[in-house]
């Protein structure tokens, strides 16, 4: 039979964000599959250079409309780091409620996105509806839906106060029945089973050599997760368990979000009732010292890294930005290969993609027409040239 | 045991709640307490250090030539909306409280030039 290669994307209606996908089909099965990305780079990393800490952290806040707080969560702890300050220990248990909180949204956003992705808007429209509950609980704490504008260098903005503690455990006692249920029609209805069952199917093995996070990774039943393996803001002392599940396919990754979505839960609530008395920020200076720092921070769709570089100025010398999906990105590449052709869009929005995250960097050899595979060394080498020939080749 | 269907006791259940979504403009939602919305500016206490402008993220805020009614030598800011992402932080960093965040959300105008607080 003869091969077909459909290009889907950069623009498609299929895809939320602009990305390009490749797919070489032989029938309905595909027999390659290549993923460009870099449709959507914004220059984030630039444009943070030019703008003072305090600027950049609503910039960060921008990099992603889902899980923004974690972005600026990492941004201020490496600047808190490189400052040598101590959050006071009401700021990082606030910071946690909220980063929580954050994940409960995506993952019941997850949800609606994969009953519509695999033609059962029934879910999505139940799950969407279910996520208002923490939405309006986010808008109450923080003052706004999505970017939340909470998070400060040296803690957070807003105490929390009786009243919305009270609303906080309240709305928590909701989404637990709510959640209930989605594991229960997760693990039950037809229609998920059949679409998901055996679907992008990643063994452990192949998850770490391609670099997998998140829930992607830990529905290939590797126990990874960055709140457990190094402890930042106040995951040292809330209790909670890390999901992992035995299947490795698309309906392993429902069940990991679904029940980690549950630990959430009793993670807020375990905060709000053990929530330590005191300040909740401390002042810090606008000029930050030379040095260099790393944070991590367990996003909703897996590891995200940010790593800053501080010249003296009020302005950081470099930002560096890695999103989850930009390490999930290969593994969906990978899946891909062999799969049915109506299982691509089950397979790409399994990973929870957020290609505005992803897209930092893109080099494009558009004269040669080429592609080479280089190593380590040979890309310092090429970044070295380049800088040493003042950006010529 | 799967079974197609299981979701049809959920969606009776469903039959009898309200819709989620309101029919705005007619019917409105209250807004939350100490959400952020359009600015308060008052002039008369600002003292023209121009820290909200330094620390606006988008440029929103800026320093304009008209003289400051506090200390004449210094400059004031105007705020325009159209390009405000309401996160607060002119309203954190104003030393003298001359900047507040009320809870007007509707703002929506035919010129451009009526979304500039003075």
């Amino acid at each position: 039979m003869a091969e077909v290669t459909i290009p889907i994307g950069p623009i498609h209606p299929a895809l939320k964000e602009p990305e390009r996908f490749m797919i070489t089909i032989e029938g309905e099965t595909v027999v390659a599959a290549d993923v460009r990305i870099g449709h959507i780079h914004r220059g984030i990393e630039k444009l943070a250079e030019s703008k003072t800490y305090i600027q950049n952290l609503y910039l960060t806040e921008r990099i992603c409309g889902i899980c923004s707080f974690t972005h600026t969560t990492n941004f201020s702890q490496a600047t808190e780091e490189i400052l040598g300050i101590e959050v006071p220990k009401r700021g990082v248990y606030l910071r946690t409620i909220v980063n929580e909180l954050e994940r409960i949204h995506s993952h019941l956003l997850w949800i609606g996105v994969a009953g519509h992705e695999m033609g059962f808007d029934t879910l999505f429209m139940y799950s969407w509806d279910d996520r208002e509950i923490v939405q309006d609980l986010l808008e109450i704490m923080t003052g706004n839906r999505v970017n939340y504008a909470y998070n400060t260098i040296g803690g957070v903005r807003r105490d929390m106060s009786p009243e919305i503690a009270q609303k906080a455990l309240k709305a928590m006692d909701k989404l637990e029945v709510a959640m209930q249920k989605y594991i229960d029609i997760g693990l039950n209805e037809d229609t998920i089973l059949k679409r998901t069952q055996g679907v992008g199917v990643l063994s452990p093995a192949d998850a770490r050599r391609l670099t997998a996070v998140g829930p992607r990774l830990r529905a290939s039943g590797i126990k990874y997760d960055v709140r457990k393996a190094d402890p930042h803001a106040a995951y040292d002392e809330v209790p909670f368990e890390v999901i992992t599940s035995d299947t490795h396919d698309v309906h392993g990754q429902y069940v990991v979000r679904a029940l980690e979505t549950l630990e959430s839960i009793k993670m807020v609530r375990w905060m709000v009732t053990n929530l330590p008395d005191g300040d909740y920020r401390v002042k810090t200076p606008r000029k930050v010292p030379e040095g260099e720092s790393f944070s991590r921070t367990e996003a909703p769709r897996g590891e995200d890294i940010h790593w800053l570089v501080a010249n003296g100025t009020d302005k950081p010398e470099r930002l560096k930005i890695r999103a989850p999906t930009y390490a999930n990105i290969a593994n969906v590449a990978f899946n891909l290969k062999g799969a049915h052709i109506a299982d691509v869009p089950m397979i790409v929005a399994g990973i929870d993609p957020c290609m505005g995250c992803m897209d930092r960097v893109i080099i494009i050899d558009a004269d040669k027409k080429t592609q080479t595979v280089t190593d380590e060394a040979g890309l310092w080498k090429f970044a070295n040239d380049w800088y040493a020939n003042g950006g010529k080749k | 045991m799967a079974r197609a269907g299981y979701m049809i006791p959920m969606l009776l259940g469903k039959l009898t709640k309200k819709p989620v979504t309101v029919m705005y403009p007619y019917e409105k939602l209250e807004p939350f307490k100490d959400i952020r919305a359009k600015i308060k500016f008052d002039t008369n206490l600002c003292i023209g250090c121009g820290i909200c402008a330094r620390d606006c993220p988008s440029g929103a805020c800026y320093m304009v030539d008209i003289p400051n009614p506090v200390d004449k030598k210094k400059k004031t800011p105007h705020f325009d909306l159209d390009m405000c992402t309401f996160c607060g932080q002119c309203d954190e960093s104003c030393p003298k409280d001359a900047i507040k965040l009320t809870d007007e959300y509707e703002l929506a105008h035919f010129k451009r030039g009526e979304l500039i607080v003075k």
